[in-house]
């Protein structure tokens, strides 16, 4: 995604440095940081999700808001943060995918299969992510053989639940192509696939990176909720350290300030590649 | 799974707690409509302290999320301020109405905006007070294109009133989780079939609210089709 953006923004640089070392070049290093990042977030054990979130200072029992306490609880609210945003970023990419199979499945002139996925569209879209979490959970926990952990059920009812929202920015996007291009590339005697691969989606996905990085953020949003199938996440560590030390003020407004830390930050960069996008199209 | 239904007296539970589901999405509306409607104007403000403070909010509303929200207002403010006994819907609907607030403010500026300028020229030339031009002649021509996007924010509020069952308000929800703690006594039914038709009543919910604000579209295009835009007492009231 951010290979493409990354490298329309610096056409004339192209021309001019064809010969830069690898290091400089935005179509290398770009996935190279990626696939690091990633796999570091998500993949590699280096960030565990934490047990126990025990405070170590002791909160002065006199007052309501202890500052000192409050400050203390900053590394354990980045644990808990850093296993939402990893929860929020499997299911974004799960999403991301199936979203576009739904959009095509949608699209389909085939009624026995457009009516369908517009019928499960419509009805996810439109019933609480909570209630889905706990269907995913019960169904889980019933069927025999699998066995799942609370992480990946979190990131599955994400993923499916914002699947469906994706899947309506993609079809936007993808109506949006003018009609010209399939008839062009119908004259030109393309393959189905060369003309969706070559033609339509290299002009449908630049439209619709800033719905799908907004997508990400609510996604963000809603992530917390897996405290209700026992995420070791942002809400779980503002729980635990209630139920621990009996005293709610920090630690449920610590983890509001966490979660704004990277939430405002997010909602910006998204705009600011809205407004790169629709100054390069016009 | 044996069957695809719940007993009756436990679909009678559900129904009774969608009661409490749709007691908080109404209050959260009127809050969030209020609150959308006065940040939502105060965002085009000539003064910068207003704008500031609308932009903060707006900001604020939907950059934090409704969960931690719901959270910190249900749970960490009334310690803090000493008020332990401020019953729970009010402070689910305080959540909920702010974060419906921040969205709305967003859509309705966007609607007050895509008003042709010339609509408010012609009103101050017609020496009508800021109040009346926002009554009479922005916000009726505001309103076609504020009510798709306004359903549709609805039916997110209807989404997030399920969370309030994590602060400890009984609503379809948590009535729903009290079933499955009678299922899991008695070992009978499946517990994803539970979910399923819990899944379908927010379904219903959301088509009703969905259809609601369809006929409210279609009231308000027959109105601006033609004719005259205002009813005599209407003219009456300005004049």
């Amino acid at each position: 995604m951010s290979t493409a953006t990354h490298e329309e923004s610096t056409p004339d640089m192209e021309q001019f440095h064809p010969h830069r070392r690898w290091y400089r070049r935005p179509s290398v290093v770009v996935p190279v940081v990626l696939v690091v990042l990633g796999y570091s977030i998500l993949v590699s054990p280096l960030i565990q999700e934490q047990n126990f979130f025990r405070p170590d200072v002791t909160a002065d029992g006199s007052v309501s808001f202890d500052w000192n306490f409050f400050i203390h609880l900053t590394p354990l609210m980045l644990q808990g943060l850093v296993v939402t945003v990893k929860a929020t970023l499997i299911g974004f990419l799960l999403a991301v995918v199936l979203g576009f199979f739904l959009a095509l499945g949608r699209r389909s002139h085939r009624r026995w299969l457009s009516w369908p996925v517009t019928a499960v569209i419509e009805f996810i879209r439109s019933t609480p992510l909570l209630v889905q979490l706990f269907f995913w959970q019960a169904l889980v926990r019933s069927s025999e053989g699998i066995n799942l952990q609370p992480i990946t059920i979190l990131a599955l009812g994400l993923g499916i639940h914002y699947a469906t929202y994706c899947s309506e920015a993609y079809r936007a996007g993808i109506n949006s192509v003018d009609k010209g291009q399939w008839e062009a590339s119908t004259a030109l005697n393309l393959s189905p696939v060369t003309s969706w691969t070559r033609v339509v989606i290299p002009q449908a996905v630049p439209n619709v990176l800033p719905a799908l990085g907004n997508y990400l953020v609510a996604g963000f949003k809603d992530a917390p909720m897996g405290v209700a199938v026992n995420v070791h996440g942002l809400l779980f560590f503002a729980d635990q350290v209630r139920n621990d030390t009996f005293r709610a003020t920090e630690p449920y407004l610590i983890a509001g300030v966490g979660f704004l830390l990277v939430s405002l930050p997010a909602a910006w960069l998204v705009r600011r590649l809205e407004k790169r996008i629709s100054y390069e199209r016009v | 799974m044996d069957s695809w239904l719940l007993s009756g007296s436990q679909y009678r539970l559900l129904v009774e707690a969608s009661g409490t589901t749709v007691q908080i999405l109404v209050y959260s509306f009127v809050v969030g409509i209020i609150l959308s409607l006065v940040v939502g104007v105060a965002r085009l403000s000539a003064n910068v302290w207003v704008r500031g403070v609308a932009l903060a909010f707006v900001e604020f509303a939907r950059g934090i999320s409704s969960i931690i929200l719901l959270f910190i207002v249900a749970i960490a403010l009334p310690i803090l301020f000493g008020a332990e006994q401020a019953p729970l819907i009010l402070l689910a609907t305080i959540a909920l109405g702010i974060n419906m607030g921040g969205y709305g403010a967003e859509i309705i500026r966007g609607a007050i905006q895509a008003v042709p300028k010339g609509q408010t020229e012609a009103s101050i030339s017609l020496n009508l007070s800021p109040a009346q031009r926002l009554r009479h002649v922005i916000l009726p021509q505001a309103l076609t294109i504020i009510l798709p996007p306004m359903g549709n924010l609805t039916i997110e509020i209807l989404k997030g009133t399920a969370l309030v069952s994590l602060v400890g308000m009984t609503d379809v929800m948590q009535m729903a989780r009290n079933i499955r703690q009678q299922q899991l006594a008695d070992a009978v039914g499946t517990q994803p079939v539970l979910f399923l038709n819990v899944l379908i009543l927010y379904f219903i919910l959301a088509q009703v609210i969905n259809l609601l604000f369809k006929l409210a579209e279609a009231a308000v295009a027959r109105r601006y089709e033609g004719g005259p835009a205002l009813t005599e007492a209407e003219l009456e009231a300005i004049r």
